[in-house]
């Protein structure tokens, strides 16, 4: 064989490794919807997504009270997690000396290396036992999974964040400072409304990750199915309702458990197809964008 | 707030802001990790690291959990290294910007943004069920494969196209191949990178709970072929923790765990240092 058939063959090697991802996705895509479709054809998608009770023993199939629990508990974590992830990536960027920044880098890898069952059970053995304590009733709740959830987004979306902010052309910054503004006005006024586009993206997929955790939602949250009253109800999340009731799941049940798998899915591809457009509409570069 | 504060002071009111956001967060790892090991590393006896539970882990050690979880891992790595790091040299080097590229790199976004409780499904689904491998290593090593395969393209890919062009021209004007050229010259110039991308997807492996629930079975013996069950240790965690079955060995096993995945984070930072400091010539 020439030299030139050998580079072909392995270029055509080589590009079918690469659309493995894409066969991957699909497969996957194939796999979840063959199982997941038969409940909901037989429940209805209207009475799946928007019936408010889940009873298997009964055949009830309802999954609102989990997609509130999964909204309620990411909405809450984004409430905390954004002031203080967007403060950290400023901090990392603009203000902090490099003995500092050498000191929180390594933490925020560390805070995104952690195992998320390590965090589901410090949350357990402490944040439970003190909410309970502080609060009343049993500790575990929305609230106490989003605490948990907040320090588990702060890496994605501070690391995120400082990348769009460094991207800020220096001329800008100079502009400013030359004009007499202060370091925070020079923040405040320039870098970060030039930044928002990478900032939102941020935001996103940071709540993608919020949405997708299993591990520590479940063991904190209470995983009670129903839709909460205040937000130190205990709460359900669609991963939790996979994750709790797959073991012992027959049936319709286990389509069904398939089918949240479903909806799951829709929503991690509507938040990285929003992370998408962004990025793409406001034409900024930021690396590991990924949920 | 311009108006009623004068810009110095804002300035100052402002920083203290900043650092107490970024101490609070030295702290919140300081304080995870100290809090495991405090209470973790006390559990620590020969009998613990290298025996085998005693009534579902109440008791004895976690010696079968600790092979698992390499066994799992290294069936996972088998797979995903070449598929990672082969699309990583197709993208980086032999790919243009066309249609076909824009989707491998949005599956590639796509899987690394996927629930893992939704990999979980899908394992269960394709390699339990629809392939007949039962819960088992080999099911629970090929679900974490698909995980760690967006990781290892992302680390690797950016590796290789920071290898300066001027490599490439140096190897090509010799009259070396395409291939020749990335096997002999890009690929041991990236290394350290991909190495750091294998870690790092060795990483997502070896913590992950969710995708291996029913994947990998629960089995507390040693599994010795890829198809026996197994329990690896984030598991054995999640059932001592949530079933109330040993809170001392529950904090022991995420002592381990939590060693595990510092061991590898300061290895890689290393590796990233070490690669930096060379690539720069400082």
């Amino acid at each position: 064989m020439s030299r030139k058939t050998d580079e072909k063959i392995i270029e055509l090697g080589l590009f079918f490794a690469a659309i493995s991802s894409i066969v991957i996705i699909i497969v996957i895509i194939a796999f979840i919807f063959r199982e997941g479709l038969p409940a909901i054809t037989s429940v209805g998608f209207f009475n799946f997504t928007f019936g408010l009770i889940w009873n298997p023993e009964n055949g009830v199939y309802g999954v609102l009270p989990m997609i509130v629990g999964t909204f309620g508990i990411t909405a809450l974590a984004l409430l905390m997690a954004v002031p203080l992830s967007v403060f950290c990536a400023i901090f990392l960027a603009e203000v902090a000396p490099n003995s500092m920044r050498r000191i929180l880098k390594p933490t925020l890898q560390g805070l995104a290396g952690i195992p998320s069952v390590i965090y589901g059970f410090v949350g357990l053995v402490i944040l439970v036992p003190f909410m309970r304590n502080t609060f009343g009733g049993v500790g575990f709740s929305m609230l106490t999974a989003s605490l948990i959830l907040t320090i588990m987004i702060l890496p994605t979306i501070t690391a995120i964040s400082e990348d769009a902010l460094r991207s800020i052309p220096l001329e800008y910054k100079e502009a400013s400072l030359a004009l007499g503004a202060t370091k925070w006005q020079t923040i405040k006024n320039v870098i970060f409304p030039a930044a928002l586009p990478g900032v939102v993206t941020a935001i996103i997929l940071g709540m993608g990750r919020a949405v997708g955790e299993t591990m520590a939602v479940i063991m904190v949250a209470g995983n009670v199915a129903v839709i909460p009253n205040s937000i130190l109800d205990p709460v359900r999340a669609l991963t939790s309702n996979i994750a709790l009731e797959m073991g012992y799941a027959t049936g319709l049940h286990y389509n069904a458990l398939f089918a949240t798998g479903i909806i799951l899915f829709l929503v991690i591809m509507i938040l990285l197809l929003i992370a998408n457009y962004v990025q793409i509409k406001s034409k900024i570069e930021i690396g590991g964008g990924n949920l | 707030m311009n108006r009623i504060i004068p810009p110095k002071y804002s300035q100052s009111i402002m920083n203290v802001i900043f650092w107490a956001a970024g101490i609070f967060t030295v702290l919140i790892l300081l304080f995870i990790i100290g809090y495991v090991l405090i209470n973790g590393l006390p559990v620590f006896s020969p009998e613990f690291l290298l025996g085998s539970p005693i009534n579902a882990g109440a008791q004895g050690g976690i010696f079968p959990m600790i092979v698992s979880t390499f066994y799992v891992t290294f069936v996972a790595l088998i797979l995903a290294v070449p598929l990672g790091v082969l699309s990583a040299i197709y993208l980086a080097e032999y790919s243009g910007q066309n249609r076909i590229v824009r989707a491998i790199r949005f599956g590639a976004q796509t899987l690394a943004s996927i629930p893992s409780i939704v990999f979980g499904l899908f394992g269960l689904a394709f390699f339990v069920t629809f392939l007949h491998l039962g819960f088992c290593v080999l099911s629970g090593g090929l679900t974490l494969a698909l995980m760690a395969i967006p990781t290892i393209l992302a680390t690797s890919e950016i590796s290789m196209i920071s290898v300066p062009s001027s490599f490439r021209e140096g190897s090509l004007a010799i009259g070396a191949t395409k291939w020749q050229t990335v096997y002999k010259v890009v690929l041991p110039a990236a290394l350290p990178g991909i190495i750091t991308g294998i870690i790092l997807g060795m990483a997502r492996a070896i913590e992950e709970t969710a995708a291996i629930l029913y994947t990998v079975g629960a089995a507390i013996q040693i599994p010795v072929s890829v198809f026996d069950p197994a329990r690896p240790l984030p598991l054995h965690l999640y059932y001592l923790a949530t079933e109330g079955i040993s809170l001392p060995n529950a904090y022991g096993t995420a002592a381990v765990l939590i060693i595990l995945i510092l061991v590898i984070t300061l290895v890689t930072n290393y590796l990233v240092d070490r690669y930096i400091k060379k690539m720069t010539g400082s």
